[in-house]
């Protein structure tokens, strides 16, 4: 089956946990992910600036690492990026900002991809939301 | 055919971006001409009340991306009846009441669902 998923939570909310195990399952099941989208908070799930104690899960890495070993098609959405300050070199040099906190595997890009990708799923599972 | 997606609207237009996300996500399927509903629920039916005034609260006002819903051919507005008489609000023009049993429903009519 191919899926499409969505996370919109932070990597330290519980359910960015939740989909990574899930996005694991599925390729470990046969599956295909056709594109992993990152809207509102999941923005924070792609951020490398993440930094957790040493004997907690870095979630934020496990997704980097995943979404590297498997080279999945991996969006996070540019308005919702940009208003959380999760910024690629391109956008903190377009904005004259410090800091870059997202670079590869991860692509900028804008919701179209998430209506591109839930045509082409089978289906659509969302993680995080209220 | 294009698969069908209802994305369900549950927060307050003045709790955060969600509300204003949740309707980028509307927006941008209608601009690619997909089937969309929008069905408001909780507190997502305080973004139908009248006579709000954004900049009180310092805030850009929704009901102009809302107003657009119609331009990008997204006419499937619904607001649970439930959340609106809990809340005590009058039905909006804006939107067709239903009742839990016909939410349901609507989940099932529906391809795909993203609840925000």
């Amino acid at each position: 089956m191919k899926f499409a998923i969505a996370v919109f939570c932070a990597a330290h909310a519980p359910s960015s946990r939740r989909a990574l195990l899930f996005a694991r399952a599925a390729l470990a099941g046969g599956h295909e992910i056709v594109r992993l989208f990152f809207y509102q908070d999941g923005v924070y799930s792609a951020s490398n600036s993440v930094v957790v104690p040493q004997d907690e899960q870095d979630i934020a890495r496990q997704w980097r690492e995943f979404v590297s070993a498997h080279q999945l098609d991996s969006v996070v959405c540019i308005a919702a990026a940009l208003r959380r300050g999760v910024l690629n070199e391109e956008e903190a040099m377009r904005y004259q900002r410090s800091a870059v906190n997202l670079d590869a595997p991860w692509e900028l890009s804008g919701l179209g991809q998430l209506h591109d990708a839930a045509q082409a799923a089978d289906r659509l599972i969302c993680f995080g939301g209220p | 055919m294009s698969k069908s997606l209802l994305v369900i609207s549950r927060q307050a237009p003045w709790s955060g971006p969600g509300a204003r996300e949740a309707l980028d996500i509307v927006l941008a399927g209608g601009a690619f001409d997909l089937p969309i509903g929008l069905p408001f629920l909780d507190d997502g039916v305080f973004q139908l009340a009248p006579h709000q005034d954004a900049k009180a609260v310092q805030q850009k006002d929704l009901g102009a991306n809302l107003q657009a819903l119609g331009l990008f051919g997204i006419d499937e507005v619904f607001a649970c009846h439930h959340s609106l008489a809990e809340r005590g609000l009058t039905t909006p023009a804006s939107a067709q009441p239903l009742d839990s049993a016909a939410i349901s429903q609507l989940i099932d009519r529906y391809d795909q669902v993203i609840t925000l």
